[in-house]
């Protein structure tokens, strides 16, 4: 591998430097560096973050090869600014077994664009009534130390009990979908004045808040850490405060739709808006940006859920649920939280790339834009403004909710251990 | 007019006592020896039923036969839905037919919105009912009904309903047909009141433009027409209310409560009627009870709506009675 020259990069939004890459490492961060025998990539103005981390993604194969495989999957990762992509467990069959969690990680490593690490199911099937073989996961070549059973809640309190305990023997962290199963049932959107009147089955905020309720008590009481997926109310907000201040090992994540979207896009019955935890009122989307700029949320996670067209071409109660995010992450955190001036670039490295990288225990990711480092890079032309054509996704499905929106920012480059992935927006 | 009826609230005051106004001329009609009018001759309606319903498809049925469309029934039990074939691909293939327009009833809140707004179609969509969200035909031949038994059939021609008091009681929570009322009822500058058991009050009512009250009996001397819906039993195994009993102890309307109604006050009810539960076999088979009236009142807003949507600017009665000389 040859050497790349970054030149004039704002790192982290800061003063323009150059920085070097050798192999796969950074070499050098200064400024006036030698471009002697470097290929060089002009980047004045624009931003240079570390590696993006998505810490829930649904890549979809084995089982939903229409929707996704993890080739389509990592190269709209590295499209995004992602070096590292969470797998979430809910494929066909299960990543409930050493056998499926290694299969994913061997692809995503075999097909180079991006580091997939496998997340594991809690429990058999998804079921919620057994654990899966955790130790095992953790032990496979995939390293799994996230496990959750995403798209379905660990409803049952003594399960959960004992995911929490169990994998604390291999500091693995369980990762929450906050659902209580009985107060939504028949639930097809956030329960409030618009589903009143669309007269479609109302999703509570309760039924979030009370499982998060549980859980970072549960965590508290049994000395581990639990991650909360996709916060997506002012209530949550509070919770998770609250358990913070207590010193409860606690964290959460944001996805970017609810960072912008609110129900009222409903009143379209365009399913494409049709999402888990269902879009909320602006009063959640505020309480949330103002959560990730305090750090009550830690991480944006996109909850990329890719589903062919056929399935939100449809009547809302027929659609799946999920948006694809990968694509646009970074964008949507521009428009909501940088151009808002809530949070900075440093801001947004920490809660993209260093958080996330954190809670998941990715070796190599998240690190310090800074010599010796691995050169897992990101570069954002962020004066680009242009509007989302979901034409030009490298993800196989189009289920975006921002067709034909102007947002702000664009990727324009992205290196993998040094080896580019994405030039000037092109996949390599 | 728009182009389509898919909820009430789409349509204006002027809208709906047009509606109203024709759907008298309609009923007109349904007095003479001869119940047709040529109006809709050579054009082709389908009723797209995806969920069981009697009195709404052959009121539509009946409606559309009167106005002389060619009519295609599809109903999707035992139907290519049935194996899996979409809402679009179904719509998609009877369009290919040559169809005008589409009538549809869908289990699915949108369903027809989704129809007419996805660019799937192009025909005209009417919405006989859809999920829990709405039924604007049952809201405007309630309205109809109103209108007659309280001013008039020929003195209500070009009015509204002003000031009139409206009480809906039940299942709010699961009724497309309260929903279609309150935002008729609205437009048409009624004051509705809803009763229910909080359970079966949606969460997010605050928004509608109507009171809501837990009490039926404070209400009913404030009413000059008492709706009631139909409560499925079922609810009550979700723990909506405790008993059947309970329920029509609570909610029910039986003779003593009809008493407490001023004189002239009607009782309505969408059907089909549980006899027994939110209403007595006293109180339906009064002359109060509007029941059957409904019926036929559906009929002539039927036709009155498919005439507006489709029959184009030319007055539906007198074209008629030009080519009946």
């Amino acid at each position: 591998m040859s050497k790349i020259l970054i030149r004039g990069a704002k790192v982290l939004g800061g003063e323009p430097q150059d920085v070097l890459i050798d192999g796969g490492t950074i070499a050098e961060v200064g400024s006036g560096l030698s471009a002697e025998g470097a290929e060089i990539v002009e980047a004045e103005g624009k931003v240079l973050l570390p590696g993006l981390v998505d810490l829930h993604t649904h890549l979809r194969e084995p089982g939903r090869e229409d929707s996704e495989t993890v080739l389509t999957g990592t190269r709209a990762a590295a499209s995004g600014g992602y070096t590292t992509v969470f797998a979430m467990a809910n494929t066909f069959p299960v990543a409930d077994t050493a056998g499926v969690v290694e299969q994913v990680w061997r692809l995503g490593k075999e097909h180079g664009y991006c580091d997939v690490q496998p997340i594991g199911a809690v429990t058999v099937g998804l079921e919620g009534r057994k654990l899966a073989e955790l130790g095992a996961m953790h032990e496979s070549a995939a390293g799994v130390t996230v496990f959750s059973d995403d798209g379905k809640c660990v409803h049952d309190a003594v399960i959960m009990r004992r995911a929490l305990e169990y994998v604390k023997a291999f500091g693995g962290v369980v990762a929450q979908h906050a659902q209580e199963p009985r107060l939504t049932e028949g639930a097809e959107m956030n329960e409030g004045v618009v589903s009143a009147e669309l007269g479609l089955g109302g999703w509570p905020a309760v039924a979030e808040e009370s499982i998060i309720a549980r859980d970072v008590l549960l965590a508290d009481h049994v000395g581990s850490r639990v991650h909360i997926c996709h916060l997506s109310t002012a209530g949550s907000v509070e919770i998770v405060r609250w358990a913070k201040s207590r010193g409860i090992a606690v964290t959460a994540e944001v996805t970017p739709h609810h960072l912008l979207l609110t129900d009222e896009l409903v009143r379209t019955y365009n399913p494409v808006f049709k999402v888990n935890p269902p879009l909320r009122t602006e009063r959640d989307v505020m309480a949330l940006r103002e959560a990730l700029a305090d750090g009550t949320i830690d991480i944006v996670a996109t909850d990329h859920a890719p589903h062919p067209h056929e399935d939100k071409d449809c009547e809302w109660a027929a659609a799946a649920m999920g948006m694809v995010g990968l694509e646009t992450a970074l964008s949507v955190v521009q428009e909501t939280m940088v151009d808002t001036g809530l949070l900075d670039w440093a801001g947004v490295a920490d809660r993209m790339s260093f958080k996330p990288a954190q809670i998941g225990q990715a070796k190599g990711h998240g690190r310090p834009v800074s010599a010796g480092e691995p050169a897992n890079l990101t570069l954002v032309d962020t004066a680009y403004r242009g509007s989302v054509d979901p034409a030009g996704f490298a993800s196989r499905s189009r289920n975006t909710p921002y067709e034909g929106r102007e947002l702000p920012g664009r990727v324009t480059h992205t290196w993998l251990r040094g080896k580019a992935t994405l030039v000037d927006g092109k996949l390599t | 007019m728009q182009r389509h009826l898919i909820s009430a609230a789409d349509l204006t005051r002027d809208d709906a006592v047009l509606i109203l106004d024709t759907a008298e001329e309609m009923a007109r009609v349904a007095d003479r020896p001869i119940k047709k009018l040529p109006t809709l001759r050579g054009r082709t309606i389908v009723n797209l039923f995806f969920e069981d319903s009697t009195r709404t498809r052959i009121s539509f049925e009946a409606a559309e036969k009167r106005l002389s469309a060619d009519v295609i029934n599809f109903s999707a039990k035992g139907s290519s839905v049935s194996k899996g074939e979409s809402l679009k691909d179904t719509a998609q293939t009877l369009e290919a037919m040559g169809v005008d327009a589409v009538v549809i009833r869908h289990g699915a809140s949108g369903a027809p919105y989704r129809l007419a707004n996805s660019g799937w179609i192009d025909a005209a969509v009417v919405n006989a009912g859809d999920g829990t969200h709405q039924h604007p035909t049952q809201a405007l031949l309630d309205a109809f009904t109103m209108r007659r038994r309280l001013i008039g059939p020929d003195a209500g021609i070009g009015q509204d309903l002003e000031g009139r008091r409206i009480t809906i009681v039940g299942d709010v929570l699961h009724s497309r047909v309260a929903r279609s009322n309150v935002d008729l009822l609205h437009t048409l500058g009624a004051e509705v009141t809803l009763v229910a058991p909080p359970t079966l009050v949606p969460v997010g009512i605050e928004s509608w433009p109507c009171e809501v009250s837990y009490d039926l009996d404070s209400t009913l001397p404030k009413s000059d027409a008492v709706m009631m819906l139909r409560v499925q039993r079922e609810r009550m195994n979700a723990a909506f209310f405790p008993t059947e009993r309970e329920y029509s102890r609570r909610y029910g309307l039986d003779g003593d409560r009809m008493a407490r109604m001023p004189e002239h006050a009607v009782v309505m009810h969408p059907g089909p009627m549980v006899r027994g539960m939110e209403i007595t076999a006293e109180v339906a088979d009064s002359d109060r009870c509007t029941v059957v009236e409904q019926v036929a009142n559906g009929v002539s807003i039927r036709m009155a709506v498919l005439y507006l949507l489709l029959g184009g600017n030319e007055p539906a009665v007198t074209q008629t009675r030009t080519e009946e000389k």
